[in-house]
């Protein structure tokens, strides 16, 4: 078990990395890079709302600070279109860190109902600066630097990058698990005022938590308005981003590291295909939501939790079985 | 004996009901006090007063010669003051053990948390001691959830210990509890006392009380009515008319923090 | 800008804010009593106008007699939706599975109303939606007066059942503390049943007037939500006066903002409102203080 363990990661991360290599159709390879910028940002959130229990839905305020970032940063720097934009990434990380601290200090106040609640009326509020301030070009939104790429190989720089955010979010959530800021976190998810009481300083571990997963949602958003080549303010300011990041984790399992990168993977994936299989729009809604309910109420705690306990459970079962075999037939003869 | 922690006068009242009404109390360094009182006498808003759950709306509290009046209860732990809940708080979907680490450092900044691991060697030998001493070192990588009712009190209390309080604020630690654990827990209670740790204990079985407190306050309505030895308080008339007095307004007294 | 357009929003204000007080507080009712954060009640809105409009397009039925139908089917939707969905969140993170439970209902909804209605924008019709008659020198619509009276009606009707009946008690026993009631021997079980039930009945009529007042599609839903939870978060959630009170407030600020500056700031209106209030009072103007508890 302690050897499968690293060998399936590195599995994983090695069909991650050859997928670009072996299927190169332009659909897919941006499905691909899609997919990878949503296993980034699940497990980013996951490393704040899952740990804390503080459900974030106002991620996507920190993906559209990113995606403007890059937009006005580079439109009016006068940058050439390609690689060089990719430097205005982590910038965009910085920014939408910088964003989350008032956000967070503001949210943060109330305990996790009202905070969900919050998170959502803040996200409209930067929704409706983005649509009707000056600066961000309102609706008719921003183009940025046309990159000079052919569409053949235009999504695999992407989705390098992307993957670069993936294997970045995962370490950094893993490394919070380990230390003592992320026990920190978890017992403030399973009682707050206890945690308190015990030296735990609630509202700075909060606000800490709460602004470093600001960070991959900002460079998620620069990459996504890089690859989009221009950026309107409801496509970056999305509800529905915020409300799919959180499914994602769910789906996956709240809380644990695979979790997010499998709901990610799955959900992003499984959603693009629907809408290219259904150009019916309230048919593929209606589909999704079912599907979303039906993992919601058969696998409340994620798929991996759940394939988890399968499997111990198998396992025992067949412990179990080996045991009272011998004296079922003991007991015949 | 110098008073450690000391509440003068400390009156707080809920919407109208006066929890506390000009209540003071003393612990004096190296004791094991009692505090003791009818149901809905404010025994449990005093805990929390001292330890920063509820902000009093006058009067003072002071731990060692500091003013603690306004502290958060970060702060207050931080100080030395430690405390166990009526109703019992452990972290349920994490480890035993990691229930001990959250607790190890009582005054950790917390940029040093995001830069360190979940714990140090001698940390976790800690933690794995206090598990030891309270019994429940086998059950160190279990959930907390997992554990019945009498080990998560003995849980909460090892937690408390792991941090090196200077005083243990303990609520009704021999509550729901079976006898061989209660007497279990007295004798902790006691070894740690000798090895100079101070009590302070709201209890209602009285015999406990009466066995291991060097003396005892009670409450009533919110006031500190009689202070002394155990014999002298079960010896006052006045004690036993406020019990009697008082066993038709019972309202829930731990309406903030235990909910 | 002149005096009679601020009357006018004032006046708009109170009036439709009763209506929104009315769908809020189905809302604020769940959320105290189950702690479920009903995504769902935008939606539910609209299906409700919806079914008005079928009823009055297509049977030719009055949009109020229509109520009797409409409030009974969608008292029955919160029903089934709670004893097939809601009942079986369990553990820790119920309230935060609850959004996105009700968020897939309010897709399936969605996606439904578009199939069946297509999304082309509607209004309901009657005669009172297209007559005025004239209140401090203006005029004014008759659906507003007449959906103002019916929210005023069933509030006080909520009220009375709430405080002056014994089922009331139950639910108020355990809007305060869901553990006690059950402890004194309410069965909370059937209690939030049927809260969620009224708390989703109520959008019948909300939709109606709402449906009345404003042209809709079913993404209207989205605006309609996030003005809701507004209200609920800034009266204090499970706050039943306070979901009143910031209902009427908000919506009155909300139109006279559309008046005086744009309506473009109206609904950021009531987002920055809550913000500033939550600033300074974590809690919402009614909200129980709980500070330091779990």
């Amino acid at each position: 078990m302690s050897k499968a363990k690293p060998t399936a990661w590195g599995l994983g991360l090695a069909v991650l990395i050859l997928f670009p290599i072996i299927e190169t159709n332009p659909a897919w390879t941006s499905i691909g890079v899609l997919t990878l910028m949503f296993m980034a940002c699940t497990t980013s959130w996951n490393m704040f709302s899952g740990y804390s229990g503080y459900v974030s839905l106002g991620s996507a305020i920190f993906f559209g600070s990113g995606a403007y970032t890059m937009a006005l940063v580079s439109t009016h720097a006068h940058m050439a279109g390609g690689a060089a934009l990719f430097w205005l990434i982590p910038l965009a990380g910085l920014v939408a860190m910088v964003i989350a601290v008032p956000v967070g200090a503001i949210a943060l106040r109330v305990r996790r109902h009202t905070f969900v609640v919050i998170t959502i009326a803040l996200f409209f509020v930067f929704q409706l600066l983005a649509i009707n301030a000056s600066f961000t070009g309102g609706a008719a939104g921003i183009y940025i630097p046309l990159i000079p790429w052919g569409a053949s190989y235009y999504n695999v720089p992407f989705y390098y990058v992307a993957l670069g955010m993936v294997i970045f979010a995962t370490l950094l959530s893993a490394a919070v698990r380990r230390s003592r800021f992320g026990l920190q976190l978890l017992a403030i998810r399973d009682d707050e005022d206890r945690a308190l009481g015990l030296g735990v300083r609630v509202t700075a571990v909060k606000l800490t938590g709460f602004t470093m997963s600001a960070f991959t949602f900002g460079m998620a958003g620069a990459l996504y308005c890089m690859l989009q080549g221009q950026i309107y303010p409801q496509f970056v300011f999305d509800p529905t981003f915020d409300i799919t990041v959180a499914l994602m984790a769910f789906l996956g399992g709240f809380g644990t590291l695979l979790g997010p990168l499998l709901g990610g993977l799955i959900l992003e994936a499984s959603q693009q295909y629907l809408t290219q299989s259904f150009s019916n729009g309230s048919l593929y809604l209606i589909l999704f939501g079912v599907l979303f309910l039906l993992v919601i109420l058969f696998m409340p705690q994620g798929i991996v939790v759940a394939v988890s306990q399968w499997w111990n459970g198998r396992a025992q079962r067949r412990e179990l079985k080996a045991t009272r075999d011998p004296a079922a037939v003991g007991a015949h003869t | 004996m110098a008073a450690l922690l000391e509440a003068k006068d400390v009156s707080r009242s809920f919407g109208g009901v006066h929890a506390l009404a000009g209540c003071s109390l003393s612990v004096d360094k190296g004791s094991i006090t009692g505090l003791i009182g009818p149901n809905g006498s404010g025994k449990t808003t005093m805990f929390n007063v001292m330890t920063g759950y509820v902000k009093p709306d006058k009067g003072t509290v002071s731990f060692d010669g500091h003013d603690v009046t306004n502290a958060r209860p970060d702060k207050i732990f931080a100080l030395g003051i430690g405390r166990t809940f009526q109703l019992t708080r452990i972290f349920a979907r994490i480890s035993v053990v990691e229930n001990m680490l959250v607790a190890t450092q009582r005054d950790e900044s917390w940029l040093r948390g995001l830069t360190r691991s979940k714990s140090s060697k001698s940390e976790l030998d800690a933690a794995m001691e206090w598990l030891d001493f309270v019994g429940l070192s086998r059950l160190a990588s279990m959930p907390a959830g997992s554990l019945s009712y009498g080990q998560r009190k003995l849980l909460e209390l090892a937690y408390v210990l792991v941090a090196d309080p200077d005083v243990i604020l303990l609520d009704e630690p021999a509550g729901g509890v079976n006898l061989t654990l209660i007497n279990e827990i007295s004798e902790k209670i006691l070894a740690l006392n000798k090895g100079g740790k101070t009590f302070l204990i709201v209890e209602h079985n009285m015999e406990f009380v009466m066995k291991i407190c060097d003396k005892v306050t009670v409450m009533h309505q919110g006031c500190d009515l009689v202070t002394g030895t155990p014999a002298e308080v079960r010896a006052n008339p006045a004690v036993l008319d406020a019990y009697l007095g008082s066993s038709d307004d019972e309202f829930d007294e731990e309406e903030d923090v235990s909910a | 800008m002149n005096s009679s357009a601020l009357i006018h929003a004032v006046l708009d204000g109170v009036l439709t804010g009763s209506v929104y007080a009315l769908m809020a507080t189905g809302l604020t009712l769940i959320f105290g009593v189950m702690n479920i954060i009903n995504i769902a009640q935008g939606i539910l809105v609209i299906l409700g106008a919806y079914l008005s409009y079928t009823l009055s397009v297509h049977f030719g039925i009055d949009l109020f007699v229509g109520l009797i139908i409409t409030i009974p089917t969608l008292f029955v939707v919160g029903v089934v939706v709670e004893r097939v969905f809601m009942a079986r969140l369990k553990g820790p993170e119920r309230t935060s599975m609850s959004i996105l439970v009700t968020y897939a209902i309010s897709l399936i909804i969605e996606g439904a109303l578009n199939m069946i209605y297509s999304i082309n924008i509607v209004q309901l019709k009657a005669w009172y939606v297209d007559k005025s008659f004239p209140i401090f020198g203006i005029y004014l619509p008759y659906i507003y007066l007449f959906g103002f009276i019916l929210a005023v009606v069933l509030l006080a009707s909520l009220y009375f059942m709430l405080y002056r009946t014994r089922f009331g008690a139950s639910i108020r026993a355990s809007l305060a503390d869901q553990v006690a009631a059950a402890l004194v021997g309410i069965n909370v079980k059937r209690v939030s049943t049927i809260c969620f039930g009224l708390g989703i009945a109520v959008t019948a009529a909300g939709g109606m007037v709402y449906g009345a007042t404003n042209a809709f599609n079913a993404s209207t839903s989205y605006d309609l939500i996030s003005r809701l939870l507004t209200i609920i978060v800034l009266g204090g959630m499970g706050s039943l006066g306070g979901a009143l009170l910031a209902a009427i407030l908000m919506v009155t600020l909300g139109d006279v903002v559309a008046v005086v500056w744009s309506p473009i700031w109206s609904s950021p209106t009531f987002f920055f409102v809550l913000v500033i209030v939550l600033s300074l009072r974590p809690q919402g103007l009614f909200g129980k203080q709980s500070a330091r508890v779990a």
